[in-house]
């Protein structure tokens, strides 16, 4: 009999090594104590409203829903999140869980930084250690969320291994977190990694489709008739999608970096070129070789630069419930500055990912349709490397 | 008992991982037959991974600079082919779960099985999910050996009931690596297999010199020895194999 532990499907499982299994048997048992503890809950609730300033906006985007002609586009601003993402949602619940637990020390991978500078911002918060491991290829892209780390007194540390990317990172903090567990939680910072990671940071981010349907309801009375965000591990996307999936009539987009395009080796676009395999943790679909090879993906945006995608995601694709779409650099780029100067907000290279595609969908839908576009997190961090994409030479 | 018992009958084993293509296939075969030339009694043949997780920096730069040479699960099989013409210590595989699934599990045991592999070590299936391959490795008489951790506490038990083959005894916390002290209760951990199991255990992590792999030898049945070995290869590259047989006959010296 197969361990149904944490399985979406197929998908999912805990393949980690044995040294790992009590600390992920151990935080499931306090996550499940905690999740239906109300004095938990309404700790999470107040650093969630009076911390993270949550419940974050639904904004009626009017001039690009008049631009592109088609249905009306609402943007979920986890932008205006404090630390300027959706990263914080999960990183307040895991954090608090953590200490909770009696942990004081928290260990975190991050690809753009935002999840780095999100989960030591509430390290600084509740006065624990942090550490942070970054590929050192990020710590050139993003130079400006590693000073913010290191400012919020976490120690970041680049990984030199591999591709000196997300995927290192994961690998490196899993390491970390073998070598030191009495004292040490990982705050890992997607929907993926073995049971119960999916689980627990899905739930910490599903605050995202809740506040959604009841905002919508407010002000169109009805569903949107698609919610589209962009996915690497798939943390804003499963957030985004959760309270919707038994709502079958809503579409779920989510959108992967295409990079270069899906026809080349520079992509990270795992539903459109990778295939099942055991990775992180977890059974899903990954970029590999032949051989089981992970393979060196790219993307102009380090937060989805990212070989694999959450078991849930995989699942979701699996059953036809999400469609998973290819969006490239490229595209990505023209849209950050697309929506910088239709709407006066400038996203993260990631969400500008969703933006693009619900910019080729809008035009085609009809005038009483509603997408929601999650704004997973803010541009500012983004500005120098996509000033140099377009050729100025800006740095920090 | 299988054939890996063989490798403790009646004494202490002293087990040598070699990363295949780690500089080439010639250098591993090489190194391979002079460790079993000079005493050691079981090899574990780590097939390069891309990310290996539970590895620290010797390791992974082993599995770095095979993967960069162009070895494949497919070289490697035929790299066993030729050791098993005149090999006959047991041999065991050392790799991570995707390189077995994306091979396609059956396609990979029922080759094991033809070459004369006797087992595999996944450090990334844990006891909860090894019905992922165990049910064709009992069709293709492939031991899948388990680990026991120093975090294992009450687990060593349940693990300790199902194991086969050998039980590897993971001796420190942490990746893989040379250490200066091992400071686990391992004789403690040790009992608890006795009392469960009559399938011999091996430590391993860390252990590099002849004084460490006795005392771990002594406590257990016997002594895996794995980042001392791939310094030996990465310092002497294509003239490694009479430095490995070297040093393992220092080691297994003191085992005797």
């Amino acid at each position: 009999m197969k361990n149904q532990n944490g399985r979406y499907g197929i998908h999912g499982g805990q393949y980690i090594p044995e040294t790992l299994m009590n600390a992920v048997i151990e935080l499931e048992e306090a996550y499940n104590h905690y999740k239906e503890d109300s004095q938990f809950n309404e700790e999470l609730t107040t650093l969630f409203n009076d911390y993270a300033g949550r419940p974050s906006r639904l904004y009626y985007a009017e001039k690009m829903t008049k631009d592109l002609g088609g249905a009306k586009i609402y943007l979920k601003r986890e932008d205006l999140n404090h630390t300027g993402s959706h990263k914080i949602n999960n990183v307040l619940g895991q954090a608090l869980l953590a200490k909770k637990m009696g942990k004081t020390r928290l260990i975190a991978e991050t690809g753009a930084g935002q999840h780095g500078v999100a989960t030591a911002t509430a390290a600084a918060l509740m006065g624990m250690e942090c550490v942070v491991f970054m590929g050192e290829e990020d710590t050139i892209r993003q130079a400006l969320n590693v000073y913010r780390m290191r400012l919020l007194g976490a120690e970041v540390v680049p990984v030199k291994t591999g591709t000196a990317t997300l995927k290192d990172a994961v690998s490196e903090a899993m390491r970390e977190w073998t070598s030191r567990i009495a004292d040490t939680h990982y705050c890992l910072g997607s929907v993926m990694g073995p049971h119960p990671f999916p689980m627990i940071v899905r739930d910490f981010q599903a605050v995202i489709s809740r506040e959604i349907k009841a905002q919508l309801k407010e002000k169109e009375g009805k569903h949107p008739d698609a919610v589209i965000a962009c996915v690497g591990g798939g943390s804003n996307a499963m957030g985004s999608f959760y309270h919707f999936i038994e709502d079958k009539e809503v579409r779920l987009i989510g959108c992967e970096a295409a990079g270069r395009g899906i026809d080349t080796f520079e992509t990270a676009a795992t539903i459109s070129t990778g295939r099942l395999g055991i990775f992180h943790g977890m059974k899903s679909y990954f970029c590999q070789d032949q051989y089981g090879q992970i393979a060196p993906v790219y993307s102009i945006s380090a937060g989805l630069d990212y070989p694999g995608i959450g078991p849930e995601h995989a699942h979701l694709h699996d059953i036809g419930r999400a469609e998973y779409v290819p969006v490239t650099d490229e595209e990505a780029v023209e849209t950050f500055e697309y929506l910088s100067k239709m709407e006066g907000i400038i996203p993260a290279i990631e969400s500008a990912h969703a933006v693009a595609y619900a910019r080729k969908i809008a035009p085609v839908m009809k005038k009483d349709q509603i997408i929601v576009i999650t704004i997973s997190g803010r541009g500012d961090k983004d500005c120098a490397a996509i000033a140099r994409y377009r050729g100025e030479d800006i740095h920090e | 008992m299988s054939k890996i018992g063989e490798a403790f009958d009646g004494k202490k084993a002293f087990i040598a991982f070699i990363t295949c293509g780690d500089p080439d296939l010639e250098t591993t075969a090489a190194c391979v037959r002079a460790a079993v030339a000079n005493g050691a009694g079981l090899i574990e043949l780590g097939i390069p991974f891309s990310d290996p997780t539970a590895e620290g920096p010797v390791i992974q730069g082993a599995n770095l600079r095979a993967l960069t040479e162009g070895v494949t699960t497919d070289k490697i099989f035929d790299l066993v082919r030729d050791l098993r013409q005149d090999v006959k210590v047991p041999m065991v595989f050392m790799t991570y779960a995707n390189v077995v699934f994306s091979y396609g599990a059956e396609r990979f045991l029922s080759t094991c099985q033809q070459i004369g592999m006797d087992g595999i070590i996944l450090p990334d299936l844990p006891f909860e999910e090894k019905e992922e391959f165990l049910p064709l490795c009992h069709t293709y008489g492939v031991d899948l050996i388990s680990l026991i951790a120093p975090t294992s506490a009450n687990r060593i038990a349940m693990i300790a009931k199902e194991a086969e083959g050998f039980i590897y005894v993971v001796s420190s916390l942490g990746v893989t690596g040379t250490r200066s002290e091992i400071k686990t209760d391992l004789t403690s951990i040790v009992e608890v297999i006795r009392r469960n199991t009559d399938v011999p255990c091996a430590i391993g992590f860390g252990i590099s010199n002849p004084e460490q792999a006795k005392k771990m030898a002594g406590i257990s049945d016997g002594a895996i020895v794995g980042s001392a070995i791939i310094k030996i290869i990465e310092k002497y590259g294509r003239e490694a194999a009479p430095h490995v047989g070297d040093y393992v006959r220092e080691m297994t010296a003191e085992l005797a």
